[in-house]
């Protein structure tokens, strides 16, 4: 069915529960029908709702409508002033013809593991916002993802926005990814954000992807980068990432290799982000 | 699963009516409804790229679009573009360069070609080859695509210097 408003959107679904399947971009969930991998009874197909395509500055957060492009993030003037890193996360999805298909919201419902956007979000501490019948809920995004493809996100509800809190004017970030070819799933990804007063280093996020089940925020190796002599902290930042790294084998390598690529992430990230011998 | 539905959009600039199933790909809606068999259908789950179409002046998949999808839209197809002349130069330096040999990929890879000439017209080997990445190729290396797509802009380039 196409959906006029999101109340006969969440009507439906409330009708067909878990038979029930929203088609937004569809560059995951039509590849899913196409290979019998899902058979929902309904397809609810929101791209008809206008409302859900916006990008604004409130004054006080980015909002991003669940249906903006992935194409839209490239070159939105509004994201490259106060989500820069989501402008740059966004040419690594995919290739040209799925990017102006693929949402944000799907991207962020669909949840795998290798995916950006999940990560800018959590990088970012964005916030999901959830509606259903019940009403509305918003959901931060080191909450929101709860394991490989898992979210929490409820049968009933429609992702409809995620609000982006703004940029400090000292914050840097660096989104870097190893892969084997342009668009491809990567083998290790990194989204970084740091805050940076007089040349020292006073916060600092990283968020790994495509070496977990979800996007995992290295808490360890973050703080490390912040303590002990300048000259020390990259090395103790890599070797602190082995404390909140659990990598699972996949087709890209072993742990021990995910592990690798995550130490050399992060020194390009680190110079990246400006902070090498300070 | 006799259930359709009545749709009207334009392709390649005419207006087209018809019923069509939920399930059907705008891809097997084109190739199999309306006999534009210029549309290849590779993978079948968006991967390959050569069923690349344009939808609403956009590059998409359209085997990943349900043609019920599509009311109201404008779709261009490879023989909507040859047709109107849109990319005979590009057409052209494929020919020359000998960027197709069994030529399954070919109406993607102009589609695509086509849209980055758009958009930057003065890319480098390393931007096409980014560009086209989602687009396969079985039969050449790539290397006489990107060398056409080369071609095609720089001569694009030197007749709008003249």
């Amino acid at each position: 069915m196409r959906a006029r408003t999101l109340d006969e959107a969440l009507n439906a679904l409330a009708a067909h529960g878990s038979a029930a399947k929203v088609l937004a971009g569809g560059q995951s969930l039509v590849p899913a029908l196409a290979m019998r991998l899902s058979e929902p009874a309904l397809l609810i197909d929101i791209n008809g709702l206008a409302a859900m395509q916006a990008i604004e500055w409130s004054g006080t957060h980015l909002r991003l409508g669940a249906l903006v492009r992935h194409a839209e993030l490239e070159t939105s003037p509004l994201v490259r002033k106060h989500a820069p890193l989501l402008a740059m996360a966004a040419p690594h999805i995919a290739h040209p013809a799925i990017r102006n298909r693929g949402t944000l919201g799907g991207s962020l419902a669909f949840a795998d593991p290798a995916a950006e956007l999940p990560a800018v979000a959590v990088a970012l501490d964005a916030t999901i916002v959830l509606m259903g019948r019940g009403g509305t809920r918003r959901v931060g995004a080191r909450e929101f993802f709860r394991g490989l493809y898992e979210t929490s996100l409820r049968s009933d509800e429609i992702i409809a926005a995620v609000e982006i809190p703004p940029m400090q004017p000292e914050s840097r970030v660096a989104f870097l990814e190893l892969v084997r070819r342009r668009g491809d799933y990567a083998m290790a990804e990194l989204a970084a954000t740091a805050r940076i007063t007089d040349g020292r280093i006073e916060a600092a996020t990283l968020v790994y992807f495509g070496v977990g089940t979800a996007p995992v925020l290295a808490r360890e190796g973050a703080q490390a980068l912040l303590d002990g002599l300048p000259a020390a902290r990259l090395r103790a930042a890599q070797a602190a990432l082995d404390r909140d790294l659990d990598p699972p084998a996949d087709q890209h390598g072993d742990a021990a290799v995910k592990r690798h690529l995550a130490r050399v992430l992060l020194q390009r990230a680190v110079t990246a982000l400006g902070m090498q011998s300070r | 699963m006799s259930e359709t539905h009545a749709i009207r959009l334009r392709i390649n600039g005419e207006e087209v009516s018809r019923r069509v199933s939920p399930r059907q790909s705008l891809a097997d809606f084109l190739r199999d409804d309306l006999g534009l068999t210029g549309t290849h259908l590779g993978c079948e789950h968006g991967v390959c790229g050569a069923c690349t179409v344009r939808v609403d002046g956009g590059i998409m998949r359209s085997c990943l679009l349900l043609a019920v999808q599509l009311e109201g839209a404008e779709v261009e197809t490879i023989e909507g573009l040859s047709e109107s002349g849109a990319i005979a130069d590009l057409q052209a330096a494929f020919h020359e360069r000998n960027a197709l040999q069994c030529g399954f990929c070919t109406a993607g890879m102009l589609i695509t070609a086509a849209a980055l000439l758009e958009t930057n017209g003065a890319p480098s080997r390393a931007e096409i080859r980014d560009y086209l990445s989602g687009n396969y190729c079985r039969c050449t290396g790539y290397h006489a695509i990107v060398d056409a797509v080369e071609a095609a802009a720089r001569s694009r380039r030197q007749r709008q210097d003249r």
